[in-house]
């Protein structure tokens, strides 16, 4: 007998936090396989966010910091640039990445750092328990609009892919999703090719994941699975969004 | 954290299952449950129905968000 599917050394023994069902987990363990495959856990730095995944350094078997809300953008800025040769990445949330951190986030795309980011959209804000972000969709019940999100009141929701693709200073954009196997592998794969383009000096990368959030969301594992499917992908379509070495 | 089965081709760490069953639904040969028992932080965890009926095809570890299933195979 042969072990053939196991933890990755990236990944600690302590037990997730995490709701059950929560996609976090599951992007966790892909960052951690794609740093063994690429052989570079000794020289990986992750910056982990204010959010949900605000335990990642208990999680990862790698260094791992933390910034201030919003601003892990601008720390992994500072790290890339005075440790060229580590592989520097950030793991936000969308209350962390699209609400208060926005400007950190269009400014280091723009200036082209050559770091990745990783971005989970949830559609909602899951520490605080569930009140509306930037990303949440049209009519989706939250805690703060619980008549559904009024573009009137409160806008539309922000397509950050899309957003920085028309910045000259980025590199590679892909939107995947975690709600099936077929997506997952999708999402391992786009994870792994921007941490080789930044291995190889390509620049600024972004994976934007959309991730399902069954408690908040008010729904069950299956439904929630299909919200994810069905109503998030309309609105953010999965695929490459911009590939400047396509 | 130890191994459930002393031969297995599959291994549920019972204590880090949530019992979201993400794995159930997803299993192709629906030989995944939510058992009776409960771990240390309050779930139903997941158990297998037939361990003869897996054939380690690993999906389940591919949607596990809790890394809780370790699968092996022969050669």
């Amino acid at each position: 007998m042969k072990k053939v599917y196991c933890k990755p050394e990236s990944m600690t023994d302590i037990e997730h936090k995490y709701c059950p069902g929560c996609g976090h987990g599951l992007v966790h363990r892909l960052v951690a396989e794609v740093i063994d495959e690429l052989g570079v856990r000794e020289r990986t730095i992750g910056i982990a966010p204010v959010g949900c995944a605000v335990f990642a350094y208990d999680y990862w078997n790698f260094d791992v910091t933390e910034a201030p809300h919003g601003r892990p953008p601008a720390v992994a800025t500072g790290i890339k640039r005075v440790l060229p040769d580590r592989i520097v990445f950030t793991y936000q949330g969308d209350g962390d990445l699209a609400a208060i951190g926005m400007a950190e986030t269009v400014h280091a795309a723009n200036r082209g750092e050559n770091i990745t980011v990783i971005f989970i959209n949830n559609a909602i804000y899951g520490m605080t328990t569930g009140q509306m972000a930037p990303t949440t969709l049209l009519g989706m019940k939250t805690t703060t609009t619980p008549f559904g999100r009024d573009k009137n009141l409160a806008g539309y929701p922000i397509k950050v892919c899309e957003l920085l693709a028309t910045l000259a200073g980025t590199a590679y954009l892909e939107r995947c999703a975690v709600n099936n196997v077929k997506n997952i592998i999708n999402t391992k794969k786009a994870i792994k090719k921007a941490f080789e383009m930044q291995k190889e000096n390509k620049g600024y990368s972004l994976i934007e994941v959309l991730s399902q959030c069954p408690p908040n969301w008010g729904l069950s594992l299956k439904e929630s699975l299909k919200f994810v499917q069905e109503d998030m992908t309309k609105q953010f379509p999965l695929g490459v969004i911009k590939d400047i070495y396509a | 954290m130890k191994p459930k089965e002393s031969m297995p081709k599959i291994v549920i760490y019972e204590q880090k299952c949530k019992g979201c069953e993400l794995c159930v639904i997803t299993c192709p040969k629906k030989n995944l449950r939510l058992g009776q028992k409960i771990n240390k932080k309050g779930y139903h965890y997941i158990e297998i129905v037939d361990l003869e009926k897996c054939n380690s095809c690993g999906l389940c570890y591919q949607v596990c968000p809790d890394v809780a299933i370790e699968i092996w195979k022969d050669k």
